[in-house]
C-alpha cells in the first residue's frame, strides 16, 4: 500500500509538472519570452513540491507513527506481563506480528491473539492515513504552487535554488553516514561498558576472551572480556601481511615506475590491478584451500608443529591481498617527484639506481610511508581471508605458526554462532569501535602526509 | 683550473673501474628486486586462479543413473483417484529404494542397505514425484528415468577418491566357491604379489609406528626411574618404581608387536588379511565382482559384492584391478565402489554438462545447489545500491566541484569522503545491522539492506571518481555556457555532466564491482541465512555470490570445495564482464582535451 502512494506521488508531481508547464505557456499568452522564466522551470518547480512534500509526509508520518504504535503495544504487553524482561516483551510483540501477518509465530496464546488484533487494525489505520495525508498533501504542495504561476513568477531561481540545496544534502550524506557509523558503534558500546561495570581496562589490556561464557541474565563477565589476545592476533597477521606487501609492492613501483619499458608496464599494471580486484572471499578460499594446507605440510616436514589454520597462511595471503594497494599509491607518488630532481642527479653523475635511493625514494618517503599506513589500516580491518583461514579461539602468542583469531574474525564469529545476539552484540559493537578508531587514527594520518607532500610539489 | 688528465687519470684507474662495476651491480640488483617482485605477484595470481579452476572443474559435469522403474499404481494411486495430492503424496522414496535394492539382490544387511540408498540423490525423489505429477498417465507405466547421482558417486567417477588401475595378467586361476560368497582364487604364477606388497608396506609403516610409541615409552621409564632414584620418600620412590614397570611393560608389548609386524612385512611369502587402512583388491571375473579380503603370493581369498552370473571354476579370462587409496581415507566403501563400477559397465551411468549448478538455488545436498539463487540475489542487491549510489554521488560530485564554497564546511565533506574511502567494509556492516535493521526495521537478510548498505559504502568511490571525471572537464566548456547566459545549474547539468558522464559511468561500474565481491558487511545484516528460494524482490530473504562462496567453504562435504570454486568462477566472470564494460567505455567515449 506504501509502495502504491509512493507511486502515486511520483505520478502526481508528473501530472502537476504537465499542468504547470501549460499554464506557464498559457499565461504568457503566445510570447513566450514574456515569461521570467522558461516553462519546464515552472514544470520543474511544481514537481519538486510535489514529490517533497508527498515523500517528507510518507515517511515521516509513516515511520513516525509505527514507533509510537509500537511503543503503544509494548506498553500494553508490560501491563499485562509485568515481571518478565523487555526481550521477552519483544518476543510477543514479534508474535503478534507474525500473526497478524499470517505467518508462522513461534507461539500462540490468549495475548498474543490479542496484541496481534491491536497490531492489525492499527496498521490498517496508520497505512490508510499516511497514505491519504501524504498524497493529499503532495496534491495541496502541487496546487499551490501550480496557482502562483504567472509571468512574473521567479520559478527557474527558485527551482534551481531548491536542486542546489538538493545538491548539498546529497554531498552531507557523507557526513550524515560518519555520524551514523559513530552513533551505531558509540551508543552499544557504552551499554557494553555499563554492563561490564565500567571496567573499561579490563577490555582493553584484559587478557582472556570468551564473552559470552559466564553470562548470567545478560551480564557478562569482565574478566573474560579481554581483547588483548585479539589485538595481538590483529598485530600479528597484519605485521605478516605487511612483511610481504611493502617489499614486493615497493619494488615493483620503482621497477614500473623508473625501468620498466613501456611495453612492460602495459602488462604489469593491469595485473596487479587485477590482483587489487579479486574479492576477498577469493583470497580467504584460497588461503583456507591452498595456502594454509602448503604452510601446513612444509611446516611438518621441517619438524615444526604448526596449525591448519595458522597466522602466517592467512597473512600471507592478506599480503597478497595489499600488494596492488601498495604498489599502486607508491608508483603514484613516486611518478609525482618532478623529473627535474631526477635530472639533477642524472648530471651529477649518478647512476639510476643511486637516483632512485638517494633522490628520488627520500622525496617520495612521506607518500609511501602514506600508503603503507592505508595498507595496514586496510590489513587490520580485512575480514574474509582471516574469517576463512585464521583461527577462531582466541590464543595469545607470537607463534606465526600457530592459530591466532583477530578483531574482525570475533565480530563475525559472535554474530554467526550460535549466539543470543543481544548479549553479542555489546562485546561486537565494542570491538567494531576499537576498529573504528584506529583505522581513523591510521586513515587521518596518511591523508594528512599525503595532502601535505601534494602541497610540496605541486 | 682542474688538470684534466689528472681527472681522467682518477677516472681511468683500476679503482675507478672497479667502483663503476660496483655502481653498476647495484642498479643490476635494484631492477632485479624489481622483477622479482613483479614475478611474485604474477605468480600469486596465477596459483590463485589456477587453485580456483581445478578445484571448480569437478564441479563441471553432473553423474546421472539411468534405468527403468515401474510405476506401480499400487504403490502410487491405490484407489486409481488419479488426484494430484494423492500422486504428490506417494512414497516416491520407496520406488526408488526397492528399484535399487531388485537391481542388487545380495544387498541384505541393514548398513549395506543404507550404502545403497546413498548412490543417488536425495534430489531424485523429487524428480521422480515432479515428473509424475506432470503427467499422471505414466502411473502404471514402466519408464526410462535418469536419477541424479549422489555427490560422492558424482566424485568417485571424477577420480577424485582413486581410481582403479588394472594390473595385466594372464596367468590361469582356479577358484574355489566356500560358500556365504567367499571365494578361495589359486593362481598359476605369483600374480597377488602387487598386493601384498603394498600390505607389507603398510604393515612396516604400521611397526614404525608402534616402536616410535614404544620409544616415548621407554623415554618415560628413564623418566620414572630417575625420578625413583632421586626421591628421598620411600612412599614416592615405590610409586614412581611402579609407573616405571608400568610403562616398561607397555614398552614391551610395543616391541613384540613391531617385531611381529616386521615379520610379517619381511615375508615375501605370507598369507596376510587385507583391512580398511590397505589399499582394496578386487577381481571381476565370470561376470561378477570379489573384494580382495586376504592375500598371499599366488592364493587369494575374497568376498562376492556382485554375484557371478555363472560359477566357472577355472574362467578364461578375468580382471585384476587395485585401489591405491585405501577405504579409510576416502569416503567411498569398497561395495560402492563395485555398483557404480557395476552401473557403468551396464551403460546405466552417463555424466552430462552441469546446467544444474547454473539454474538451481542453494541446497543441502551439493549435488543439487546451484548458484541461481545468490546470482539473482546479487542482482536485486546491486540494483537497490546503483538506484542510490549513482544518483547521490552524481549530484554530491557535482556539488562538491561546480558549487561547494571554500569553507570548512566543504573541508569537512572531503574529509569525511576520504575517510569513509578507507572505512573496513565490517562497519558498514555494523552500521547497516544497527540503523538500517535495528532501527529502520528494514527485513533482515534482504536485499534493499544489503543494497543500502552497500550504496553508503560505494557512495566514496562514485564520488571520488565522478568529482575526477568532472574536473577534467575543461573551463572553456563552462565559460562558453555561462557566457551565453546559461545559470551555473544549467551549465553543469546540460554541459559538463554529459561530457563527464563516461569517466562517471566507468567510475560507478568500478565501484559496484566492488560491491558485487563485499561480502563481510552481508554477513553482518543476515544474508547467510539458508535460503532455498530464488528472490523475486528486493524484500524476499536472499543471498548474494560471495556470500554462498563463503557459506558453501564452510561445508564438511568434499563435493562442496568443487561448487565452492564454481561459484568462484561464476563471481569472477561478472567481475571480468563488468570490468570489461567499464573498459570499453572508457576507451570508446572517454575525450582527451
Amino acid at each position: 500500500m506504501l509502495y502504491l502512494s509512493a507511486i502515486t506521488i511520483a505520478l502526481l508531481s508528473i501530472v502537476f509538472f504537465a499542468l504547470s508547464r501549460n499554464k506557464a505557456i498559457a499565461s504568457a499568452g503566445g510570447s513566450l519570452a514574456q515569461l521570467h522564466s522558461r516553462p519546464a522551470y515552472h514544470g520543474t518547480y511544481s514537481l519538486l513540491w510535489t514529490l517533497i512534500v508527498g515523500f517528507v509526509l510518507l515517511l515521516g508520518v509513516g515511520i513516525g507513527w509505527a514507533e509510537l504504535q509500537q511503543a503503544n503495544l509494548m506498553a500494553q504487553i508490560a501491563n499485562a506481563l509485568p515481571d518478565a524482561p523487555r526481550i521477552a516483551h519483544q518476543l510477543v510483540l514479534n508474535d503478534a506480528r507474525a500473526i497478524a501477518d499470517g505467518r508462522v509465530a513461534s507461539t500462540t496464546g490468549p495475548l498474543r491473539e490479542e496484541i496481534a488484533l491491536l497490531y492489525a487494525s492499527g496498521e490498517s489505520t496508520r497505512i490508510w492515513t499516511t497514505a491519504f495525508l501524504a498524497i493529499a498533501g503532495a496534491g495541496a504542495a502541487g496546487f499551490l504552487t501550480l496557482r502562483k504561476i504567472d509571468i512574473h513568477w521567479r520559478a527557474r531561481n527558485r527551482s534551481e535554488r531548491m536542486i542546489a540545496i538538493i545538491l548539498l544534502g546529497c554531498a552531507v550524506v557523507a557526513i550524515l553516514t560518519t555520524v551514523g557509523i559513530v552513533l551505531a558503534l558509540v551508543g552499544t558500546t557504552l551499554d557494553f561498558f555499563a554492563n561490564i561495570g565500567w571496567n573499561v581496562h579490563k577490555f582493553l589490556f584484559g587478557i582472556h576472551w570468551s564473552p559470552l561464557s559466564g553470562v548470567s541474565q545478560g551480564q557478562l563477565d569482565p574478566d573474560r572480556v579481554g581483547a588483548i589476545p585479539l589485538f595481538a592476533g590483529t598485530f600479528m597477521i597484519t605485521i605478516i601481511a605487511m612483511l610481504v606487501a611493502v617489499p614486493v609492492g615497493l619494488f615493483a613501483a620503482i621497477y614500473l615506475s623508473d625501468f620498466a619499458s613501456n611495453r612492460t608496464r602495459a602488462w604489469a599494471k593491469p595485473l596487479l590491478e587485477v590482483l587489487a580486484g579479486v574479492p576477498t572471499v577469493v583470497y580467504g578460499f584460497f588461503a583456507a584451500i591452498t595456502v594454509a594446507p602448503f604452510v601446513r605440510d612444509t611446516g611438518a616436514s621441517l619438524g615444526l608443529a604448526t596449525s591448519s589454520s595458522s597466522a602466517l597462511a592467512a597473512g600471507m595471503v592478506m599480503g597478497i591481498m595489499i600488494i596492488p594497494f601498495i604498489s599502486s599509491l607508491s608508483d603514484d607518488v613516486i611518478n609525482s617527484v618532478p623529473q627535474s630532481l631526477r635530472d639533477g642527479s642524472y648530471g651529477l653523475g649518478a647512476t639510476k639506481a643511486e637516483t632512485i635511493r638517494q633522490v628520488v625514494l627520500p622525496a617520495a618517503l612521506p607518500g609511501i610511508v602514506s600508503a603503507v599506513l592505508l595498507g595496514i589500516s586496510r590489513a587490520v580491518g580485512e575480514t574474509m581471508i582471516v574469517v576463512m583461514a585464521a583461527g577462531q579461539g582466541a590464543n595469545l602468542t607470537w607463534n606465526p605458526l600457530e592459530a591466532v583469531t583477530t578483531v574482525t574474525v570475533q565480530i563475525v564469529m559472535l554474530y554467526t554462532g550460535d549466539t543470543d545476539l543481544q548479549t553479542a552484540s555489546g562485546p561486537v559493537f565494542a570491538l567494531g569501535f576499537t576498529l573504528f578508531c584506529v583505522t581513523l587514527v591510521l586513515n587521518f594520518i596518511a591523508l594528512r602526509i599525503v595532502r601535505r607532500y601534494r602541497e610540496m610539489y605541486d | 683550473m682542474v688538470d684534466m688528465t689528472e681527472l681522467s687519470k682518477m677516472h681511468g684507474s683500476e679503482a675507478a673501474a672497479s667502483r663503476m662495476k660496483k655502481r653498476h651491480l647495484a642498479e643490476l640488483r635494484l631492477k632485479a628486486y624489481g622483477m622479482i617482485a613483479i614475478f611474485l605477484a604474477g605468480a600469486a595470481l596465477v596459483t590463485l586462479l589456477s587453485s580456483v579452476f581445478s578445484n571448480a572443474r569437478f564441479a563441471l559435469t553432473e553423474t546421472y543413473i539411468t534405468t527403468e522403474v515401474f510405476l506401480d499404481p499400487a504403490e502410487i494411486d491405490p484407489q486409481g483417484t488419479n488426484d494430484p495430492e494423492v500422486i504428490g503424496q506417494a512414497s516416491y522414496n520407496r520406488i526408488i529404494r526397492d528399484l535399487f535394492r531388485e537391481m542388487f539382490p545380495t544387498v541384505t544387511s541393514r548398513s549395506e542397505r543404507r550404502e545403497l540408498n546413498d548412490l543417488y540423490s536425495n534430489g531424485s525423489v523429487f524428480e521422480l514425484r515432479d515428473t509424475v505429477l506432470a503427467n499422471p498417465d505414466l502411473v502404471g507405466q514402466t519408464l526410462d528415468f535418469r536419477f541424479i547421482a549422489s555427490d560422492v558417486t558424482d566424485l568417485y567417477l571424477k577420480g577424485d577418491f582413486g581410481t582403479l588401475d588394472v594390473i595385466e595378467t594372464d596367468a590361469p586361476i582356479t577358484l574355489s566357491f566356500l560358500g556365504d560368497g567367499v571365494v578361495s582364487i589359486t593362481a598359476d604364477r605369483d600374480i597377488f604379489t602387487t598386493e601384498l606388497a603394498l600390505v607389507r608396506r603398510d604393515l612396516a609403516r604400521l611397526a614404525e609406528r608402534r616402536l616410535e610409541e614404544a620409544s616415548r615409552q621407554e623415554a618415560g621409564v628413564v623418566e620414572f626411574t630417575r625420578r625413583a632414584n632421586a626421591a628421598t620418600d620411600a612412599e614416592v620412590r615405590d610409586q614412581n618404581l611402579a609407573l616405571a614397570e608400568q610403562r616398561a611393560a607397555a614398552r614391551d608389548a610395543l616391541e613384540a608387536e613391531a617385531a611381529d609386524l616386521i615379520r610379517r612385512s619381511n615375508d615375501p611369502n605370507g598369507f596376510e588379511p587385507v583391512l580398511e587402512s590397505n589399499p582394496s583388491g578386487f577381481l571381476q571375473v565370470n561376470g561378477g565382482w570379489l573384494k580382495l579380503t586376504a592375500v598371499g603370493t599366488n592364493t587369494a581369498e575374497a568376498r562376492t559384492i556382485i554375484p557371478m552370473t555363472e560359477e566357472i571354476a577355472q574362467p578364461a579370462t578375468y580382471q585384476y584391478l587395485i585401489n591405491e587409496t585405501p577405504p579409510a581415507a576416502r569416503p567411498i566403501s569398497d561395495n560402492k565402489i563395485v555398483w557404480i563400477e557395476w552401473l557403468q559397465e551396464q551403460g546405466k551411468v552417463d555424466s552430462v554438462f552441469n546446467w544444474r549448478f547454473f539454474t538451481a538455488a542453494d541446497s543441502r545436498d551439493p549435488e543439487l545447489a546451484g548458484v541461481w539463487g545468490a546470482a539473482v540475489g546479487s542482482f536485486w542487491t546491486l540494483l537497490v545500491t546503483f538506484s542510490l549510489a549513482f544518483p547521490v554521488g552524481v549530484l554530491a560530485a557535482i556539488y562538491l566541484e561546480e558549487f561547494a564554497p571554500k569553507n570548512w564546511f566543504t573541508d569537512l565533506i572531503e574529509v569525511n569522503i576520504n575517510n569513509l574511502a578507507a572505512v573496513p567494509s565490517i562497519v558498514f556492516g555494523l552500521l547497516g545491522l544497527s540503523v538500517f535493521i535495528t532501527f529502520f526495521g528494514l527485513p533482515r537478510s534482504a536485499p534493499i539492506a544489503g543494497g543500502v548498505t552497500l550504496a553508503l559504502m560505494t557512495l566514496p568511490t562514485i564520488i571520488i571518481a565522478a568529482r575526477a571525471s568532472i574536473k577534467a572537464v575543461p573551463p572553456s566548456i563552462r565559460d562558453a555556457a555561462l557566457g551565453l547566459g546559461a545559470s551555473r545549474l544549467q551549465t553543469s547539468f546540460h554541459h559538463v555532466l554529459p561530457l563527464a558522464m563516461p569517466g562517471i559511468l566507468t567510475g560507478t561500474i568500478i565501484g559496484m564491482a566492488q560491491a558485487l565481491g563485499e561480502t563481510a558487511p552481508l554477513i553482518l545484516i543476515g544474508m547467510v541465512a539458508f535460503i532455498v528460494d530464488v528472490p523475486t524482490g528486493i524484500t524476499d530473504p536472499a543471498t548474494v555470490l560471495p556470500v554462498q562462496v563463503f557459506r558453501w567453504s564452510d561445508f564438511p562435504e568434499r563435493a562442496f570445495e568443487a561448487r565452492t570454486a564454481a561459484a568462484i568462477v561464476v563471481l569472477l566472470a561478472f567481475l571480468i564482464l563488468m570490468n570489461a564494460i567499464a573498459v570499453f567505455l572508457r576507451k570508446r567515449f572517454e575525450r582527451r582535451w
